[in-house]
């Protein structure tokens, strides 16, 4: 067994919650993303006339990457020393799986996603678009959340897309690609970034790949997995105990500390509805009384409020 | 003959100059192609702006009631705003 890894800060927990995401910037090493493209194999160039989607399927039925049942304990997923094995033994990964998940998770699916340049399109008839913005899988009224991996194994530049997604759109429960209509959300961010980048997801953040308008083919892995047990306190939760006070609100002189739990959840996104925008800190604040076992926590006294239980 | 370019707001409330927080633009001319993630300029900084730019406005989004029990529910954008221009275009 190997050594305990480092476990998520309480500031980054509350940020989880808070965003739907945490994002750790080219911490896979040079030698696994060079593994995993190995084993994810080349697409064959483009030609003319033949569908994208055989194009897409050949690759996915020639490479390394095993086919894999769903309620797969995920330490049993990968076969040990393959690329991915390796991603998920890394101490970072480790730490943030069990904050978030607990102990032993359970693999659900996982996906190569391939974005093609133009020129694939184009010998296939097709357009370059990008994927309509949606939340995966279907309407989930669970407080408790699945965990997704998003792992860039190479540089995405912004002219090659990059998986856009919302911040802060987690928590609210929509029928997938039933939002397909909103192109453009303020505050809206696009994975540009270096090999080796991992993205943390909340299973209810809205998301879509960007179009790839450069002449490289992109490629990202997804693996999405649930807790198979509890998911209450598992992180790093000394610094919370004791619970903070409440803090002054609205008539307030004196900034309160940016790393604090309350600040964090309290935190607004570019997009917010004014008045909905609140609702989102009463379900940020519901989420944290999940996961830090603590019934009659609150921020800035919303649940207080109305009664403690809303 | 004419066709129809759409824009699509959405609002931080229910007034038309509210602050724009989401949008989306179809263009039935052909002449441009948008798609999600395409801008990260909101077009109009409220819907009053696109009215004055000579949008006209065809649909508001209602103001329903919360269920009971659902009240801290929260899913689609709520104030969301259609408009359209008619262009000419040579057949």
């Amino acid at each position: 067994m190997s050594q305990a890894p480092p476990l998520l800060s309480s500031p980054q927990m509350a940020r989880f919650v808070a965003r739907g995401f945490l994002r750790f910037d080219a911490v896979v090493p040079d030698e696994i993303n060079a593994q995993f493209m190995a084993e994810a194999g080349e697409v064959a160039e483009p030609k003319p006339g033949e569908r994208l989607m055989k194009t897409y399927g050949q690759t996915l039925a020639a490479n390394a990457i095993p086919e894999v049942s769903a309620g797969t304990p995920l330490s049993q997923t990968y076969p040990p020393g393959s690329a991915i094995a390796r991603l998920l033994d890394l101490p970072l990964v480790r730490g943030a799986l069990q904050s978030l998940l607990g102990d032993d998770p359970v693999f659900d699916h996982h996906f190569l996603h391939i974005t093609f340049p133009p020129a694939y399109h184009a010998a296939s008839g097709g357009e370059s678009v990008s994927q309509h913005t949606h939340q995966d899988s279907t309407i989930d009224p669970r407080q408790a959340f699945d965990v997704q991996v998003m792992y860039y194994p190479h540089k995405v530049t912004r002219p090659m897309g990059g998986t856009r997604f919302i911040p802060g759109t987690h928590l609210r429960k929509v029928s997938e690609v039933a939002l397909g209509r909103y192109q453009n959300i303020r505050g809206q961010q696009h994975m540009v970034c270096e090999a080796g980048t991992l993205l943390f997801l909340h299973h209810g953040i809205w998301h879509g790949g960007g179009v790839n308008l450069s002449d490289r083919t992109r490629y990202m892995f997804k693996i999405r997995m649930r807790a198979s047990g509890s998911q209450v306190r598992r992180w790093d939760v000394e610094p919370i105990e004791p619970r903070a006070p409440q803090r002054p609100i609205f008539y307030v002189k004196t900034p309160s500390d940016p790393e604090s739990v309350a600040a964090i959840l309290m935190t607004p996104e570019p997009w917010f509805e004014q008045d909905t925008g609140r609702l989102e800190f009463v379900n940020r604040v519901k989420l944290w009384r999940y996961l830090s076992g603590d019934p009659a926590f609150d921020a800035d006294y919303w649940m207080t409020r109305l009664g403690g239980g809303a | 003959m004419t066709r129809q370019k759409i824009l699509v707001l959405y609002l931080a409330n229910s007034a038309l100059d509210a602050p724009t927080i989401a949008w989306a633009v179809y263009d039935g001319t052909g002449k441009t192609l948008h798609m999600a993630g395409d801008s990260e300029e909101v077009p109009y900084p409220t819907g009053l702006a696109a009215l004055k730019d000579g949008w006209r406005l065809f649909q508001a989004s209602q103001l329903n009631p919360h269920a009971r029990g659902e009240e801290f529910d929260i899913a689609y954008l709520k104030y969301e705003f259609w408009f359209e221009q008619l262009v000419e275009v040579t057949p």
